[in-house]
């Protein structure tokens, strides 16, 4: 069993929990995911992780209440335990001397992107951040994100807060006014990573994004997590979960995510 | 020669109609009388011919007799002897292609019942609690790591840990068993039964740590750090598709993810539990083996009203055991011999809605020494679905052999060893059963473990590679 070490609420419906997992601490880098399965009757739901602390042993991650098993996880208190926490899964982010590199992040994905960021930065990137909510309420961890990034751009869907509008406006502006960013990495929604992919492709400017589709075991055994990238089916889990966004078959990720649409509706009917 | 009943001790099941609404194990099992009944007709041979065909080779004339005397405590300690998992073996092992095919009974009519008994004297061992700890031997001071809980994996614990050596399993999922708890499904070998045997080896000393995935979690070379040696039992874990258009519409799924959901994450009693799972009322699963039938029958179970098989060759070349086909077909199961998907069509939401076939016809034998399917042209036809099992094979995970250096594998990524010693190309790493072999049964994954079992032991003896 796994221990809840520390859990807060960072904006409404999105949560950060803090786990004691030694191990996936102890290997864990930006951009690998882990699998968590709340309680003996759970599903296991795949989660990025949003920052660690190797020397106590401890991961975070931020996720947004969506359903039924978000919602468990939620409901969690300080001290709880959870049944299955396994990671680190997937293949981290290759970071390298890129240039400028823009981390982009979006709900559950501002948390995800901050460990990019940091890695990036520190890897001598010029790190410019981009991060996106609906309002001013829904942004968290600007600071925190501002420290590893050479710049912030903040956006708000109703103005409230920064720019208006979103992450891939302001990509689409700044490439535009021949800004030069060498790499592009997403974090967030489907719909945000989809948009800002659309933004970067006439710029011919790399734009890898981290997808989340359903998943069961994160391992390889399953296929649940079918994507087509470039033509060619690929497992997110484990061939992924980045990859290039000009090369990903965006129309089957969302109609992908959508397969138990009409069970979802059953499973908060009946919690 | 005395006078032996030409015909097995039928035993009892549950009738079609009924079973095909529930989850619970199909047969019954032998009672007392039954299982003696049945014990008689062997006629314990001196140079007993059956022996050769199992595996792990376990006395059977004496397991037999010892049931014919009502001895079942040491016709018991006589089966684990050499096979730690009777329970499951007596139940799922293809005695067809094993052990009764070579009962010299079978010459002139039925074999003896040999599966049937070793599982009549493994559920009478269950009945009487918990299972004798068999006396171990004192400690080695080694430490072993064993990476997967299947039946390979369960076997080298077991073995190795009476022999004094201290041994860790190490299992990606949150439950050990293996194919037995994640693909097998509960009607035809139920998940207490695995657990129990899991629960047998940790009495006996093996430490089981779930939740770890080798080659990200902690790597073989993490693990050589630790142990004297490592044995890798993971399987061949990863699903085939077809590759044809649409073969990513939503509710089709491999047959992995199909039983995953339905055995180990228990979606047959969703909404209790959280995973959900499609209910077609037509489900389609395309392929011919054991795990198709699984399949299949699972559909059934989980409210099909009709359950379809397609195979590409005819019903003499299914690879599936007799006895699933047979159950098959009792359930209801519509079978389409010599018919192969070509690709699948969708709605407007991405869900599934037609299989396109093929109708084939057999040529010249292939390289399998079976004949091969040849396409008819122009024979296109649609088949409308609402879920589709993809059930056509699988091979390795890569995960291990792509983060461990050194370690050899093949054309299919299974790891090469040595089929004698479990060796694969890696000092002190050893591997066997599914990974090593590709797709293969139970009982060889234990006989494949054994024989790793015995030369670990050696290994750390005299530390010779
Ligand atoms: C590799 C990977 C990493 C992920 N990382 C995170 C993470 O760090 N934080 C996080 O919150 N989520 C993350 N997700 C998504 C997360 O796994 C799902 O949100 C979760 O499984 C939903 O489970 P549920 O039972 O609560 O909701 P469900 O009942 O399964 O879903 C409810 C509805 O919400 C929709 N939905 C679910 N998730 C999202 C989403 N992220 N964006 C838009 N719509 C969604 C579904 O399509 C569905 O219609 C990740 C997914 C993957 C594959
Ligand atoms: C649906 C189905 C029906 C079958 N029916 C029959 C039958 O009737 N009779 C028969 O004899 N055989 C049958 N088989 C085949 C049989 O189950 C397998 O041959 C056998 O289980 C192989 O045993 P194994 O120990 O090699 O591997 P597995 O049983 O596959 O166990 C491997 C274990 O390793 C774990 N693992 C994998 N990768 C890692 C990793 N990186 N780190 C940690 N753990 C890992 C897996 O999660 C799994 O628990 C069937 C198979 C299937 C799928
Ligand atoms: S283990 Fe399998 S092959 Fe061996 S005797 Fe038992 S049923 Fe037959
Ligand atoms: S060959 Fe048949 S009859 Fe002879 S010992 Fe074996 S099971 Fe009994
Ligand atoms: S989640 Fe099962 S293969 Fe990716």
């Amino acid at each position: 069993m796994i221990q809840i070490v520390d859990r807060s609420m960072l904006v409404p419906n999105i949560h950060l929990l803090t786990l004691e997992a030694p191990l996936v601490a102890s290997k864990i880098q930006p951009g690998h995911f882990v699998i968590i399965k709340a309680n003996e009757k759970g599903e296991r739901i795949p989660l990025t992780v949003a920052d660690w602390n190797r020397e106590k042993g401890t991961v975070s991650c931020a996720f947004m209440q969506v359903g039924r098993s978000t919602r468990k996880l939620a409901a969690l208190k300080m001290g709880d335990e959870v049944e299955t926490f396994v990671g680190p899964l997937g293949k981290a982010i290759d970071i390298n001397r890129f240039g400028t590199v823009a981390c982009v992040g979006g709900c559950y994905g501002i948390g995800s992107i901050y460990p990019v960021a940091r890695a990036i930065k520190s890897a001598g990137n010029r790190v410019v951040s981009l991060i996106e909510a609906r309002s001013r309420f829904l942004l968290y961890w600007e600071e925190k994100i501002r420290q590893v990034s050479d710049a912030l751009i903040v956006s708000t869907s109703d103005g409230s807060k920064g720019e208006k509008g979103h992450n891939s406006d302001r990509l689409r502006e700044m490439l535009g006014e021949g800004q030069s960013i060498d790499l592009v990495v997403a974090i967030g929604c489907t719909f945000m990573m989809y948009a800002v992919s659309e933004a970067t492709r006439s710029f011919g400017v790399k734009t890898i994004v981290s997808l989340n589709p359903i998943m069961v075991d994160g391992t390889g055994m399953c296929g649940a997590c079918r994507v087509e990238v470039g033509g060619k089916t690929k497992f997110a889990c484990v061939d992924g979960p980045d990859f290039d966004g000009h090369e990903v078959d965006w129309g089957l990720v969302l109609a992908r995510r959508k397969a138990y649409i009409r069970h979802e509706t059953v499973s908060e009917e009946a919690s | 020669m005395v006078k032996v009943a030409s015909n097995k001790t039928k035993m009892r099941e549950q009738p079609p109609e009924e079973r095909i609404r529930n989850f619970e194990e199909v047969p019954y099992g032998y009672s007392m009388e039954e299982a003696v009944a049945e014990a008689n007709r062997c006629i314990q041979c001196k140079k007993p011919s059956c022996v050769q065909g199992c595996p792990v080779e376990i006395n059977i004339p004496e397991f037999i007799r010892l049931i014919k005397e009502g001895d079942l405590r040491n016709s018991i300690r006589v089966l684990k002897e050499t096979n730690v998992l009777p329970a499951v073996c007596g139940r799922v092992c293809p005695q067809e292609e094993q052990c009764e095919k070579y009962c010299i009974l079978a010459k002139k009519m039925e074999p003896v019942a040999i599966g049937r008994l070793e599982r009549f004297a493994a559920d009478w061992e269950a009945q009487q609690g918990d299972a004798e700890i068999p006396r171990m031997k004192k400690p080695t001071g080694k430490r072993v790591a064993v990476v997967g809980t299947g039946p390979a994996g369960i076997t080298v614990a077991g073995d190795l840990i009476q022999l004094g050596i201290e041994v860790t399993m190490y299992e990606a999922l949150h439950e050990a068993g293996g194919v037995l708890v994640y693909g097998i499904p509960e009607f035809r070998l139920p998940k207490r039964i695995v657990a129990r045997e899991i629960a047998h080896v940790c009495r006996m000393g093996v430490k089981l740590i779930k939740n770890v995935v080798i080659g990200t979690s902690l790597t073989v070379d993490d693990l050589l750090k630790e142990y004297d040696a490592v044995f890798i039992g993971s399987g061949a874990g990863l699903p085939w598709f077809m590759e044809i258009p649409g073969e990513n519409l939503n509710n089709i799924y491999s047959a992995n993810e199909y039983l995953t959901r339905a055995n180990l994450m228990k979606a047959y009693r969703f909404p209790e539990y959280d995973t959900p799972i499609a209910h077609g009322k037509v489900v389609t699963t395309i392929g011919g083996g054991n795990v198709a039938m699984d399949s299949a029958r699972t559909a059934l179970r989980l409210g099909a009203k009709r359950s379809i098989v397609i195979y590409r060759r005819s019903r003499n070349e299914m690879p599936a055991r007799d006895e699933e086909i047979h159950h098959a077909e009792e359930e209801g199961i519509v079978f389409h011999f010599l018919t192969n998907p070509v690709a699948y069509h969708g709605d407007a939401l991405g869900m599934v809605q037609e299989v396109e076939c093929l109708r084939m016809e057999l040529g010249e034998p292939d390289s399998s020494g079976r004949r091969r399917p040849i396409p008819i042209e122009g024979s296109n036809f649609r088949i409308p679905v609402d879920v589709v099992v993809v059930s056509i094979g699988n091979s390795p995970n890569p995960l291990i052999p792509n983060t461990t250096p050194g370690l050899e594998t093949g054309k299919w990524g299974n790891i090469i060893i040595d089929e004698e010693t479990g060796r694969t190309s890696k000092k002190g790493v050893f591997a066997g059963g599914d990974v090593a072999s590709g797709a293969a049964t139970v009982i060889s994954a234990m006989g494949a473990g054994k024989k790793a079992a015995k030369s670990i032991l050696q290994y750390l003896r005299d530390g010779k590679w």
